[in-house]
């Protein structure tokens, strides 16, 4: 196990490392973002762009890169979003606003969803079962802009019990701004509800039939208890693992609501990088997309072992 | 039951049943069945995979047609040069069509509300009406009386929510024009009866009044209260100062402009009907007759129009083909990588598979939305939007395709008819493609069904975000006619509505639709995921 996280750790740090060097040469390769001539920050900025490198070959500029990455953690300065103040400060105050919503929304909807699947799992085939699977089926279907749109369209225009957009400010856990983050909450919900609701459904079926239930029932068990220690136990073996996989995902948020409702948060910053266009600040964008995306798959890997003993993960034949 | 016992049965009571004849294998009865044909009836007996597959079709149909029936399109050709279609002054319209608003139904009548309208306002819009022969008051939804102080005594005020069309609703606009369009105008009105110039109506003459063109009578303030005789009704204000249709040529001559064509009803014949200004002369125009006059048809919008002035109809037309057509060649080109790529990983294995899946390792840790801006960012210039952006989604799209057929690789390379073809000497290559692929195909065709609705959300979202620019090619894509109709969403709900509705039908059915393709090609998954 040991071995196969370290093993795991080592592959990801490499793979981040290649598709860094690969986004940061492809950005290098563009020319630089033009400075306009009246910028009071011009002279500036063309010395800070001279130290980065510039007018190097890239390979060399990669190196300088990494060096100020490794030695001072320097991931460089913004260019035109917020010249002249570091990227890594300036992600790192975006952060709270993503984390709180991200958060809030799987707070709310993993319950909810794994309480859904589970009644559609046990009353399956019937009304309520196919109620809650066309709805999920639904909701996954659909994009998440089109029920942010109708959110904001109901809740906040038409019966006005929210604000169009997030509150600005950083007071993030005062009761205006939680309010005014509700909309955002429950667009981002629906999918997380849809998605934890099917997997639970279609893995307590499968559970449910099997031959461990009916030996339970003939040891004189009764169904609930049956249902809870053994079907339920047995199910969280795979639903586990992708709560883990959601809580490493509140970090990287969700571009499309960000925009929608304003939120000030990472989503917001790389569009916002991309539109500028702020090239320091969308390298560390990426790298920061990469390893939360890549931290997300080794923790739900590897806690698949950790729930269930019987599976060893990267085991040989 | 009797249990009788036969013993001496002589020799002749037996006789051979077939001594003569030939024997054959009975023909079979009934029909062979082959593997798809077996899907297909499987596929069809999932009703709702099969209304799904309706609807695709339908909207398939629908981005066909509409465009071609709509007679409007989101971009103009102007001098050989391809120009978005923009309309200044019918944007963000709701639903309207003339033939069913005049019916009174209730829909496609245009209409917009309006709250707490005085009864000045209400007057005011009904003004326009009596003006043009375009009543855009349609009903009274609704009226709140309030308690006011109007100079120092209590009184009731009534105010009403009523539903214009908006359509109507512009009334009148001034339009400066050239003395030649001038002229074609009033041909223009001779030759079909539509009046399009108004009399003029000077500020001077209305309490100093310049940006409301919708004023032809006599008003009490510069606020433009309506004024009413004792009968109460509107007075004209029409101008009759026949100076300001002329002009001052080189020579200092004077220059009368003729406006020789429809007069309204009441004119007594002195009314004047432009305003000439340096070398080009000020109309009143009726802009739903002066939108005849410049289409040739009257305003017929059955989707409304978007921020542009588009027709949302055509657009979501081109938008729709452009999308499917977009994620059909995706997909199809993702096919092919994957197959191939997870072909030799399945079949090889071994350290070929290792290498590969290194590989696809490292690819599958990129975020796609930073491949889709990196492509746009270099390719963009270099081949285009859509080439770069199908790129992007090739890149890392294959990705899934190409663990699936491994995984069928695998499952079929040890069995014994490849074997069997082994050993008859075929070569890999035929192996792979004529032996373990066709296997393979049913499961690898039906995740393609369920790659298209992945592609075209995603390549929504990216146009919705504005990532993508398709503006270049005009084109439009459904997720850019959501962002537009995002940032009017109060004033124009249906031009965020229908796009949205659009968008999610078609997912729904495609999710629908290869569901049941999945559950019909592989009958051991069926009702373990949906």
């Amino acid at each position: 196990m040991f071995k196969y996280l370290v093993q795991r750790t080592l592959l990801m740090l490499v793979t981040i490392f290649i598709i860094t060097g690969m986004c940061f040469i492809l950005i290098r390769m563009l020319p630089p973002a033009a400075v306009s001539p009246d910028d009071p920050h011009a002279e500036v900025i063309e010395l800070r762009r001279e130290a980065m490198g510039y007018n190097k070959p890239l390979l060399v500029q990669f190196g300088i890169f990494l060096k100020d990455v490794l030695t001072k953690w320097d991931w460089g300065l913004s260019d035109k979003l917020y010249v002249g103040r570091d990227v890594f400060q300036l992600l790192y105050q975006k952060m709270p606003a993503t984390v709180l919503v991200n958060l809030y929304s799987i707070i709310f909807s993993i319950p909810i969803g794994i309480i859904l699947g589970i009644i559609a799992a046990l009353k399956k085939n019937t009304w309520i079962d196919h109620t809650i699977s066309t709805l999920t089926m639904v909701v996954i279907s659909v994009p998440s802009f089109v029920y942010a749109f109708v959110i904001q369209y109901v809740l906040s225009y038409k019966l006005g019990w929210f604000p169009f957009l997030m509150k600005a400010g950083t007071d993030y856990f005062s009761w205006e701004m939680f309010h005014s983050m509700l909309p955002a909450v429950m667009a981002l919900s629906f999918g997380v509800i849809a998605g934890f609701t099917r997997t639970t459904r279609a893995e307590l079926t499968e559970v449910l039939t099997s031959e461990f239930m009916l030996l339970a029932r003939t040891k004189g068990l009764t169904k609930a208890q049956a249902t809870v220690r053994h079907a339920f136990r047995n199910c969280m073996v795979v639903v586990l693992p992708s709560i883990f996989g959601n809580f490493i995902g509140v970090m990287s948020g969700s571009l499309i609501i960000e925009k929608i409702f304003s939120i000030p948060g990472v989503g917001q910053l790389y569009i916002n990088s991309i539109n500028a266009p702020d090239y320091p600040m969308f390298i560390m964008n990426t790298f920061f997309y990469t390893v939360i995306g890549l931290a997300a798959s080794i923790i739900v890997d590897i806690s698949y072992g950790f729930i269930d003993p019987r599976i060893r993960m990267g085991s040989k034949k | 039951m009797d249990n009788n016992v036969y013993e001496h049965i002589p020799a002749e009571q037996f006789e051979f049943q077939q001594l003569n004849a030939n024997i054959h294998d009975q023909k079979l009865q009934t029909k062979s069945r082959g593997y798809f044909a077996d899907a297909m009836i499987r596929f069809k007996k999932n009703k709702s995979s099969v209304v799904a597959a309706w609807i695709i079709l339908f909207l398939v149909v629908f981005s066909i047609i509409s465009p071609l029936v709509s007679g409007y399109h989101i971009y103009d050709e102007k001098e050989d040069k391809k120009v978005i279609h923009t309309d200044t002054v019918y944007t963000k319209h709701p639903p309207f069509i003339p033939w069913i608003a005049e019916k009174n139904l209730g829909i496609f009548d245009g209409a917009v509300t309006h709250e707490s309208q005085s009864e000045a306002q209400v007057l005011a819009w009904k003004a326009i009406g009596m003006e043009t022969g375009y009543n855009p008051f349609l009903r009274e939804v609704g009226k709140t009386v309030q308690k006011e102080k109007y100079r120092g005594k209590w009184r009731d005020v009534t105010y009403y929510t009523i539903e214009n069309n908006k359509y109507y609703e512009r009334g009148m606009l001034y339009r400066t024009v050239s003395f030649a369009e001038f002229q074609r105008i009033q041909d223009f009105q001779n030759e079909t009866g539509i009046q399009v110039i108004y009399p003029y109506v000077h500020a001077d003459d209305i309490e100093g009044i310049k940006d409301n063109p919708n004023i032809w009578y006599k008003v009490k303030d510069a606020k433009g209260t309506p004024y009413t005789d004792s009968d109460g009704n509107l007075v004209p204000a029409y101008s009759t100062n026949q100076k300001l249709m002329t002009y001052r040529d080189k020579d200092d001559n004077t220059v009368e402009i003729k406006y020789d064509s429809l007069r309204i009803e009441s004119d007594p014949g002195n009314y004047v009907y432009g305003h000439v200004k340096s070398g080009s002369i000020t109309v009143r125009i009726c802009y739903y007759n002066y939108y005849q006059y410049v289409n040739g048809f009257e305003p017929s919008y059955i989707f409304g129009t978007n921020s542009m002035g588009q027709c949302l109809f055509t657009a979501i037309g081109v938008g729709a083909r452009f999308s499917l057509i977009f994620a059909i060649v995706v997909s199809a080109i993702n096919l092919c990588i994957g197959a191939v790529y997870g072909a030799i990983q399945g079949y090889y294995g071994g350290w070929i598979d290792l290498l590969l899946d290194r590989i696809s390792d490292i690819l599958s840790g990129v975020p796609f939305i930073v491949v889709a801006t990196l492509f746009q960012l270099h390719l963009a210039e270099k081949v285009g939007v859509v080439p770069s952006f199908i790129f992007a989604f090739i890149l890392t799209g294959w990705l899934g395709m190409a663990a699936l057929t491994r995984k069928q690789f695998y499952r079929f390379k040890g069995q014994e008819f490849v074997l069997a073809a082994r050993t008859l000497g075929a070569s890999d290559w035929r192996l792979m493609f004529k032996h373990v692929f066709p296997n393979s195909l049913g499961t690898i065709v039906t995740s393609c069904a369920l790659v298209i609705p992945g592609v075209i959300s995603s390549e929504t979202n990216l146009t919705y975000l504005g990532i993508i620019n398709l503006q270049e090619l005009f084109g439009t894509s459904i997720g850019v006619l959501m962002s537009q109709g995002q940032t009017a969403m109060t004033s124009a709900p249906h031009a965020m509505l229908f796009p949205a509705l659009f968008i999610s039908l078609l997912l729904i059915s495609f999710n629908l639709f290869g569901n049941g393709l999945r559950d019909a090609f592989n009958p051991s998954t069926r009702g373990v995921e949906d």
